[in-house]
């Protein structure tokens, strides 16, 4: 009997500490649960007001799904809408945008690879305050910069052009992209290049062909984060660019601020979802890259 | 061939500094010399173009004079404590909550970080439509009966920042979570399996023993997100544009429009240095803790 009892409160406690688990379970994964409806609301009321024709934006609710589904505010957006007094949809900003971000990306990753390979497998004295002056160029506050910098484009001839924009985001992604090649390659053993340097192979030939393939994981987070910090730069797009020659940022924010006539909010929708969907899929695709790049300059390796 | 030879083996020696030296010198111009040139403009009358006349402190006097800037200064501090506050507290949160062997959490995080690879601009677009009271929440709260809900918070001059301090942590708070998370799966298990053995729950375990590991995490948060608050532009200007009138005015808008809109570029120069040395006065000494460190370790 005493036996039967004290099995009964066993069964009992182990009962109960079931639930408790259960309930704690509960206090994990509701939080969570509710933060990722959160985050996820604005992308789904962009997605569905971009969808929806506009009378029914102006009569129905700005989270419910659409009644009709229609394009027109995509095709309004991407050929349609108008920058200023030019109404030729975000189309030629989007390629602005691409025209400028293919070569910021690649020379800025490139720049930045050779740099880290010269301050950890060449190092020179000197080297690390060399680190320390790029380093800060990561962290500067760019309206420092902004007016010399309109100055220096015009005496170059580059303002308000897209070459312009390519050479300020080159000249502030070095800082960036030698912080991520240097802190990478720090971890790769110097032996690697000494047995290349008795072998024979000179300054170039070891980075080619015995540091670059190694690389391939940190080439692909440097230009993620510049691809994504690029096409998502609005300052030096809206400070050094006017008119036909504006990235999409600037774009999207002209047609959002116009306030003439009926709000087209659909159009706005659209239009922001054309902005973001490079940079979405990028993250879609490699978000693992993105993470390690965001994360690069914060956790110490 | 032998001076030949010694020739290009000192060439040899030195390649590694030509070759860096181009993007050195890019970098010297660009960010010091540019700070230097903007610091020597914040001591002229220049108005649409640069003069060099030098006019002492006038400019900083000016600034100062301005209540634009006062307004500029103040929601920086308010934008600043609430959006550094909410950010850490909510991503330390999610990390620990993500933390605990839970299913989808590839997906969890996924979801939490995806803001950080938007333009401000698309974000800021996303919460006007969202906060727009006449079409946006509060007009869904209305219609669904509790019609005296007022949710106006982005057309009151009072309130309107705080509508920047919301777009602000949503699009933030996931790069938190990923530092903490990183430095979470950092911490040996061993401690915390010690503590438990020791019969402490999991709550004071986390207080006592865990938060206070994630210090180098947390200091790495404070900074980089402090950095992001003070060069905070494009997602004010998306947003509310300054509005209304000059409420959600900063420090960054500030410098722009008064550079490029009201042709005060000795205002705007002197007002760039304000913020250049408010990011100094946070970011050296991080850096230089973070460098002395590593070099130790």
């Amino acid at each position: 009997m005493a036996n039967a009892l004290s099995q009964q409160t066993q069964i009992g406690d182990a009962l109960s500490q079931k639930n408790r688990m259960r309930l704690g379970r509960l206090f994990i994964y509701g939080p969570l649960g509710v933060m990722a409806i959160l985050y996820l609301m604005p992308l789904w009321v962009m997605v569905v007001t971009s969808l929806k024709p506009l009378d029914e934006i102006y009569g129905g609710s700005f989270i419910g799904l659409p009644q009709t589904v229609t394009l027109d505010a995509w095709r309004a957006a991407w050929s349609q809408a108008c920058i200023g007094t030019e109404c030729t949809g975000l189309k030629p900003y989007f390629v602005n945008s691409l025209l400028m971000v293919i070569p910021a990306v690649v020379l800025s990753t490139a720049i930045g690879a050779i740099n880290g390979y010269i301050l950890t497998k060449w190092r020179f004295p000197g080297a690390n305050f060399v680190f320390g002056l790029l380093l800060f160029g990561c962290f500067l506050p760019y309206q420092a910069i902004l007016i010399p910098m309109a100055r220096t484009l015009g005496l170059l001839g580059l303002a308000g052009s897209i070459p312009g924009l390519i050479f300020v985001h080159v000249a502030y992604g070095i800082c960036f992209t030698t912080l991520f090649f240097r802190n990478y390659f720090v971890s790769l053993p110097d032996e690697l290049t000494k047995a290349a340097m008795v072998d024979g192979a000179g300054f170039f030939r070891i980075f080619w062909s015995v540091i670059l393939p190694t690389s391939i994981p940190i080439i692909v987070v440097s230009c993620i984060w510049q691809f994504t910090q690029i096409w998502n730069d609005f300052l030096f797009g809206v400070s050094f660019t006017s008119g036909g020659n504006s990235p999409i940022t600037v774009a999207l924010n002209n047609i959002v601020n116009v306030t003439t006539g009926r709000k087209q909010y659909n159009v706005d929708m659209a239009a922001a979802m054309i902005a973001a969907i490079p940079t979405l899929l990028v993250y879609i695709v490699a978000g693992r890259y993105f993470v390690r790049g965001l994360t690069a300059g914060a956790v110490k390796g | 061939m032998n001076a030949a030879k010694s020739f290009s083996s000192r060439l040899a020696g030195w390649l590694p500094r030509i070759v860096v030296a181009p993007s050195l010198l890019v970098v010297i111009v660009t960010v010091y010399l540019f700070i230097l040139w903007t610091g020597v403009i914040s001591f002229t009358s220049s108005k649409f173009v640069p003069i060099y006349d030098f006019v002492g402190l006038e400019q900083f006097v000016r600034l100062w004079a301005t209540p634009r800037w006062h307004t500029a200064v103040a929601n920086l501090f308010i934008f600043s404590a609430l959006f550094l506050l909410l950010s850490t507290g909510i991503g330390l949160l999610m990390a620990i909550l993500l933390d605990q062997n839970i299913r989808s959490e590839g997906f969890l995080r996924a979801v939490y970080l995806y803001p950080m690879a938007l333009s401000f601009i698309v974000t800021g677009t996303a919460w006007k439509w969202i906060l727009n009271p006449g079409l946006g929440i509060q007009k869904v709260v209305n219609e669904f009966g509790w019609t005296d809900f007022r949710f106006d918070w982005i057309t009151d001059p009072k309130m309107a920042i705080y509508t920047v301090v919301i777009a602000g942590v949503w699009q933030s708070s996931g790069f938190a979570m990923a530092i903490f998370l990183a430095g979470l799966r950092g911490i040996d298990n061993s401690v915390i399996k010690a503590a438990q053995i020791e019969g402490a729950s999991l709550p004071l375990i986390y207080r006592q023993i865990i938060i206070p590991m994630l210090r180098p995490a947390m200091l790495s948060v404070i900074v980089l997100l402090s950095y992001i608050a003070i060069k905070s532009f494009d997602l004010v200007l998306a947003l509310t544009n300054g509005g209304p009138g000059s409420a959600t005015e900063l420090p960054s808008t500030f410098m722009f429009s008064a550079t490029f809109r009201r042709n005060q570029m000795g205002v705007g120069a002197a007002s760039a240095i304000m913020m250049l040395m408010t990011v100094a006065a946070i970011i050296i000494p991080y850096l230089y803790s973070e460098l002395r460190e590593r070099n130790n370790g």
